[in-house]
């Protein structure tokens, strides 16, 4: 199963690469047009002179064949708004991501539990919980973050407004961030663990289980969350992998270097190589994170191993 | 049932404010769209409910007027994906074997990777490359935000639509129509495709909600609708610029996509549990 999974990530990422370049010969300005437009003594046969040496000349499936089999024996090539190695911006880019997207999951994880859990038990607070799953579920991501960084940068100037730290974990960089990714992914756990506990709470052996005597924070979280966590888990599974993608608006609010951030930069500077390494990359964990995902549901559920 | 009926009425007093915008302009005298340096930054007054913004325009007039920029792209995005996902569901059921798994390997295709980051590298693209009208122009911006969005779109109303359809195509009914000689235009037209829209409804409802949530998002990193036409994503662009000097710019257009959104998405929610 892991192997035939790994093999249709590898094709997926080819057929992306493929398309991705294409769009890319679509993008404003190829990098002798812009070098044009920053030395006017460049004259046109010199720039036809720059395009034959760096083969932009070439058949369009020619130059991706070149990239790819580069990219296939590890030469990432150079990022030209950075003016570095591609390879070695990535690695803390990609860091700083899994820091945030990691942590957010986790709160929201949680918090989103928590809430399901207390509309589930207390049903007077459950129109209560609606209403922020379906506010939480409607609000923009960036907006909550220019929202935070009102409030506690500017107003309270408790937390910086953006940016990262230059050394170590820099945690007050990350509190705006994570709270602002963490709040966004919440409403959605918090309307399916409702929805699950209420239903594993209907069943008759919860009844047993009352009826035996067992107190109702016990009959909750020992008798009801261990069967609902499964639906939940697979909503956790099918956003494991969006996050990564979805970590760009926010690092882009707070101008936090990473994956997304870089991404943007990347496609906004008209730095072609790296904008395509980013997303493939971006596009590589968000696979292996939905796989991971699987298989960590697999593991819990052992109905779904015979399959 | 009070969900549909509140989701609905959010949404009718957001279409008749977009649809009042110029009246409103006319009775508050101003021009959205002209900048007025001498009345940059005004705070709430009668001349201007919601004040003014950098550039002394009205907030409340951009607001308006925004809301028919995001209005327009969100229910043509989710339409667009609407024809196309149910034509693509209902042929993939239909036909079956190599058009159906080449339909839903397409799909899962495109669900596997991450959305964002490739909404962005297409929104990016210069159309004027394959002869489309360039970037920066109001409508040539919401055409490709359209186009963009439906591109996307289409999967979710696809699976429902073909789960529908595989579904009814089964039904005794169908069977019976088959066996009295209808033709297969006719049971797709009168036996399949009703039996479609519930499931239908509700994709597009949600596909509106996610369409005017993508569109704010792209105007926002900018990539979207390009100012001066104002959507509400590109003037939260504005506002987090702002947020030192006018921290109110931003509450507005935030309230307005939140509200469209949940609107929607209790409109779906209604739908579904009729």
């Amino acid at each position: 199963m892991i192997i035939r999974r790994l093999l249709q990530i590898a094709l997926t990422l080819a057929i992306l690469s493929f398309c991705a370049f294409a769009l890319i010969a679509l993008m404003p300005g190829d990098p002798i047009e812009v070098a044009i437009a920053g030395d006017p003594r460049l004259t046109a046969e010199d720039a036809a002179h720059l395009r034959a040496l760096h083969g932009l000349d070439r058949p369009f499936t020619e130059r991706y064949l070149a990239w790819a089999s580069g990219l296939l024996r590890g030469e990432f090539g150079y990022s030209r708004l950075f003016a570095q190695p591609v390879a070695s911006l990535l690695r803390p880019a990609l860091l700083s991501t899994l820091a945030l997207a990691g942590s957010a999951l986790a709160i929201a994880l949680v918090a989103g539990v928590a809430l399901g859990a207390l509309a589930a038990s207390r049903p007077r607070a459950a129109p209560l919980v609606d209403a922020i799953a379906v506010l939480g579920q409607a609000m923009p991501t960036f907006w909550l973050g220019i929202l935070l960084i009102i409030a506690f940068a500017v107003t309270l100037g408790w937390l910086p407004a953006g940016g990262s730290a230059d050394h170590g974990l820099g945690l007050t960089y990350l509190i705006l961030p994570v709270t602002t990714l963490a709040i966004a992914n919440l409403a959605a756990y918090a309307r399916h663990s409702a929805a699950s506990l209420e239903a594993t709470l209907a069943e008759p052996w919860i009844r047993t289980a009352r009826a035996r005597g067992a107190t109702e924070r016990g009959v909750l979280w020992r008798h009801a969350f261990p069967n609902a966590a499964l639906p939940i888990l697979q909503i956790a599974a099918l956003d494991a992998g969006a996050l990564a993608g979805g970590a760009l608006v926010t690092e882009t609010v707070f101008a936090r270097p990473g994956m997304g951030k870089l991404l943007y930069d990347a496609v906004m500077g008209n730095d072609t190589n790296l904008a395509l390494i980013a997303l493939l990359l971006v596009a590589l964990v968000t696979m292996l994170a939905t796989l991971g995902a699987d298989l960590a549901q697999r593991a819990l559920d052992p109905r779904l191993r015979e399959r | 049932m009070k969900r549909l009926a509140f989701g609905l009425a959010l949404l009718a007093v957001l279409a008749i404010a977009a649809l009042a915008a110029p009246f409103v302009a006319a009775a508050l005298g101003h021009d959205p769209f002209a900048p007025d340096l001498f009345a940059r930054f005004e705070p709430p007054s009668a001349t201007h409910p919601l004040g003014t913004d950098d550039l002394g325009r009205d907030i409340l007039l951009r607001l308006l007027y925004g809301a028919r920029v995001s209005l327009a792209v969100g229910l043509a995005a989710a339409l667009a994906a609407t024809v196309i996902g149910t034509a693509a569901g209902l042929f993939a059921a239909w036909r079956g074997g190599v058009a159906d798994a080449l339909v839903m390997r397409l799909a899962d295709f495109m669900l596997a990777l991450p959305a964002l980051p490739l909404l962005v590298l297409l929104a990016a693209a210069d159309p004027s490359r394959i002869g489309l009208p360039a970037r920066g122009e109001a409508a040539g911006d919401v055409l490709r935000i359209v186009v963009i969005l439906a591109l996307f779109g289409w999967i979710g109303v696809a699976r429902l639509a073909r789960a529908a359809a595989l579904a009814t195509l089964s039904r005794d009914h169908v069977r019976a129509a088959r066996a009295l000689g209808a033709t297969e235009a006719r049971i797709l037209r009168r036996h399949v495709l009703p039996a479609l829209l519930p499931p239908v409804a509700v994709a597009t409802a949600l596909s509106v909600a996610g369409a005017i949530l993508a569109e704010s998002t792209l105007s926002f990193l900018g990539l979207g609708i390009s100012p001066p036409a104002p959507s509400w994503g590109n003037m939260l662009a504005n506002a987090q610029e702002l947020v030192f000097s006018a921290p109110w710019a931003a509450v507005w257009p935030g309230l307005a996509i939140m509200t469209t959104v949940a609107g929607c998405s209790l409109v779906a929610d209604g739908l579904r549990r009729r």
